[in-house]
């Protein structure tokens, strides 16, 4: 044990089987005092499972854990964060209807005599830790008023609230933030780390994890694949262990062609806008041209996206679709004309947990059909395992719960049911969120070939580089406002330039 | 200005619910000007307590996005078995206390069962309707007077309201609002309260989040029998007797109260200040009828009915526009 002093967390031999998965086998893993140590591996590698076994979330089959030298079983959540271990699981889990205090606090609130909550030293407290992360809102108003990046940070600072945490366990906490908010998630790490505590950061992002991590545990299909020092790892062999093959098609990726007597403008827009959301903006998108879409959070993009798919409706300017103005807005008739919206927070506005992946699959090709032309269950299958395979869905089978699937699973199916319509314009918010280097790759090697078949994408994303490599132009917004627009061979320093308004 | 809307805006449905009572309320007295005598106010505490009791225990079980629909039965339950304790010649406040361990531990039992044993609580509940309401009738078929002095004395001592002249209620009108004011203060002011707002919104969550979910629920489920025991013996006060008929389909208007007050019953939202709005409007329709006199006493059902549609029109209105914003 005295060997062990510097160890904070120690797990052996752990197994976890679902109906169908073996998500864990015989896993080993171990956190030593005052580092940050990368979880990584493809969508489905365990990692979030290995995450619920250690915080009492799962029961594992098998293998037994160290907590500080001592042989612990952590039965709940709670138990988990009595002996010190806070954990901001994948999904924001929080309670929309509670204020942003509450969800920082609740569990551990400022109270007066006879447990009474003290509502203003707790609101002054939640106003603190918030304005720490550079975040200055309103902690009283309820949680569902604000974007998932808020929430997601008000899930972050609950975690880092504790002030009795040993271990700091913090499941893709940057998916859905911008560089900026991601770097002051960093800056809070580090300082944890000085403090002793032992962190478990997960992330697919690649430069992240060189960016804050010391050392780097691979999971791959369940199994482990070993422990690494940050530093005595490059990227490629970390890729490498990842997928279990090299990256090479990451390199050689080309941008869709465009013929230009061929090219016929799909949708215009004209002055579109909406109070609060979007300034009037004009924009153009031709046939087989692949639109990205630049700019921080907030920034309007994913309100353009939203006006154009029609689930908010414009009040100044209008849009045409193949030269005839559209005059009724809304997503069922947006979807007739051929335009798909795959948009940006899955658990809100796409995905359905509890109806198979098929279902989800065919659900909005089928309402694009019409609901009488019923396809049979054959075809049904058919298409769900082509996008299975197509997209590296890991699943049993197209029976599986989606709810049951990994986050980055989870994605690729609401991927494929908007691919699965056929769509003239498939507009991508946030594609790629939670989904590991290898699929990002296959998705956007997957949007390019579309496009040279004749589909229009506008490709919404915070990832300079995936923009860059996947756009034949490149519209930055910022200030919810289209403040240029740049040809696809620009470089990361001029979009970064117009993003930041830098003249 | 800005903060009086906002204000407005998040307390919608119950500045709502409080409007239409005054105004059912003016029409009434419009209509038949002896219900304008402060008394008939006063009044709706005295026939509704042991409703207010209930819909109170309800509102926090709506809330945690449960139901409970053992109430009424519960009831009945405690006023026989109240009046065959009495008549055995128990000492009444023994018998108080038994009535109340009795449903708190009812209602433990129901909330265990749902939360440990993931049966969904309108169907426990519903068996635990069936379960007291044939105990109620095994203890004894038919009514059973009280004669105790003591239940006399409760049933029978005025209480003078300040500042009215020749106005009252009854202790147990004092009851369901001392239990009112309490449970207001400990919905909105303590860590158990917080996390049923928090079960109510997304169990899952609240679980992740380390808060205390099976003992809240299991707490919730013993405060709304603990509720209904309550409401029994104030039946029985009231009535000076025990039936195993009395208070049929009672929690149905618990329930209606509870969802005119603005409690939805999705979860999450809700406060038992609605709720005894709630209660007084379904009070209020009542005593219309009665002064009207001719009217069968169905149309308070009607009423009610139609109320409850409009109120959970509202709610959904609300909550859609506070969606988009
Ligand atoms: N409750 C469950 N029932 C059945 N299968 C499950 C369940 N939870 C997870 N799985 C399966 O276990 C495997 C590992 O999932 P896990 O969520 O740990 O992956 P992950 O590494 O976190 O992936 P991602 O990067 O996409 O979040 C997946 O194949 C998933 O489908
Ligand atoms: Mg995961």
């Amino acid at each position: 044990m005295a060997a062990n002093n510097h160890e904070i967390l120690r797990i052996e031999n752990i197994s976890k089987s679902f109906p169908g998965v073996q998500a864990l086998q015989n896993v080993n893993f171990c956190l030593k005092k005052g580092e940050i140590h990368a979880l990584v591996g493809e969508n489905g590698a365990g990692k979030s499972t290995l995450i619920k076994v250690m915080t009492g979330v799962e029961k594992p089959d098998q293998g037994r854990m160290l907590y500080d030298g001592v042989e612990m079983k952590i039965k709940s959540p709670q138990h988990a964060n009595n002996i010190g271990i806070s954990t901001v699981y994948q999904e924001v889990n929080l309670c929309t209807n509670l204020s942003v205090a509450e969800n920082i606090l609740l569990g551990r609130e400022p109270r007066q005599f006879g447990g009474k909550i003290n509502w203003k030293a707790m609101n002054t407290r939640a106003k603190e830790i918030m304005l720490g992360l550079d975040v200055d809102i309103d902690v009283k108003a309820p949680l569902a008023t604000f974007s998932t990046a808020i929430q997601q940070i008000t899930a972050i600072a609950r975690a880092l609230e504790i002030s009795s945490t040993k271990v700091l366990i913090l499941d893709e906490p940057t998916s859905s933030l911008d560089v900026r908010e991601s770097d002051l998630i960093f800056q809070c790490m580090r300082k944890l780390r000085e403090t002793g505590v032992g962190i478990i950061f997960i992330t697919h992002f690649i430069n992240q994890i060189y960016e804050v991590s010391d050392r780097i545990t691979v999971l791959r299909n369940g199994k482990l694949v070993g422990t690494y020092d940050t530093e005595n790892l490059p990227t490629i062999s970390l890729i490498q262990k990842m997928i279990g093959r090299s990256l090479a098609e990451y390199e050689d990726m080309e941008k869709a062609k465009q013929d230009p007597d061929k090219q016929q403008v799909l949708i215009e827009t004209n002055n579109l806008g909406r109070s609060g959301t979007v300034q009037p903006t004009d924009l153009t998108l031709k046939t087989g041209e692949v639109v990205g879409m630049a700019g921080l959070l907030g920034s309007g993009r994913t309100g353009v996206a939203k006006l154009i798919f029609g689930v908010e409706e414009p009040d100044t300017g209008d849009i045409r679709v193949d030269n005839q103005p559209v005059d009724k807005h809304s997503p069922h008739e947006s979807l007739l004309r051929g335009i798909a919206l795959c948009p940006e927070d899955r658990k809100e506005s796409g995905i359905l947990g509890d109806l198979t992946i098929r279902e989800n699959i065919i659900l909005a090709m089928q309402a694009r059909m019409g609901w009488f032309k019923y396809l049979n269950k054959k075809q049904q299958y058919e298409i769900a395992q082509k996008y299975i395979d197509m997209l590296n869905i890991s699943t049993p089978s197209s029976d599986q719960l989606v709810k049951n699937l990994s986050g980055g699973n989870q994605q690729k199916v609401i991927l494929a049911r908007w691919l699965a319509t056929h769509p003239k314009l498939l507009i991508l918010d946030e594609p790629t969120r939670g989904i590991d280097v290898g699929t990002k790759a296959e998705i956007q090697k997957l949007v390019i070939s579309l496009a040279n078949e004749g589909m229009s994408c506008m490709f919404i994303s915070s990832e300079l580089e995936e923009v860059m490599r996947t756009s034949n132009r490149i519209v930055v917004m910022r200030d919810q406002e289209k403040v240029t627009e740049l040809p696809g061979d620009t470089t990361e320093h001029n979009i970064m330039q117009a993003i930041a308004g830098a003249d | 200005m800005h903060r009086i809307k906002k204000f407005l805006f998040k307390n919608g449905p119950l500045l709502a619910t409080i409007l239409i009572f005054f105004i059912v309320y003016a029409i009434g007295g419009q209509l038949y000007p002896a219900m304008r005598k402060p008394q008939v106010f006063f009044n709706l505490f005295i026939n509704n307590a042991s409703l207010l009791i209930i819909s109170i225990g309800m509102t926090l079980v709506v809330i945690m996005k449960g139901i409970d629909l053992s109430v009424g039965a519960m009831i009945a339950l405690t006023s026989v078995a109240s009046a065959a304790l009495l008549q055995q010649n128990f000492p009444p406040l023994l018998v108080i206390l038994m009535m109340t361990l009795m449903g708190i531990l009812f209602g433990l039992t129901m909330g265990a069962i749902t939360h440990y044993l993931k049966v969904e609580a309108f169907v426990v509940t519903l068996m635990g309707q069936f379960f007291a309401r044939g105990m109620a009738y095994v203890i004894n078929r038919s009514s059973i007077t009280i004669t105790d002095d003591f239940y006399k004395f409760l049933a029978l001592t005025k209480i003078h309201v300040p500042f009215f002249e020749n106005a009252y209620v009854y202790i147990t009108s004092l009851v369901a609002i001392v239990l009112l004011v309490v449970t207001f203060i400990i919905l909105v002011f303590t860590r158990f309260g917080r996390t049923v707002y928090a079960i109510g919104n997304n169990e899952q969550s609240a679980l992740l989040m380390g808060l205390p979910v099976a003992r809240t629920k299991l707490i919730v489920y013993a405060f709304s029998g603990f509720c209904s025991a309550l409401a029994g013996i104030v039946f029985s006060i009231s009535l000076t007797s025990g039936f195993g008929g009395y208070a049929l389909s009672m929690e149905m208007d618990a329930i209606a109260s509870v969802v005119i007050g603005g409690t939805a019953l999705t979860g999450g939202v809700g406060n038992v200040f609605g709720t005894l709005f709630g209660v007084l409007i379904n009070g209020i329709i009542v005593t219309i009828l009665q002064f009207n006199g001719t009217l069968t006493s169905w149309w308070t059902r009607i009423g009610v009915g139609i109320l409850t549609l409009i109120f959970i029109g509202i709610q959904s209105l609300f909550y859609v526009r506070k969606k988009h914003t």
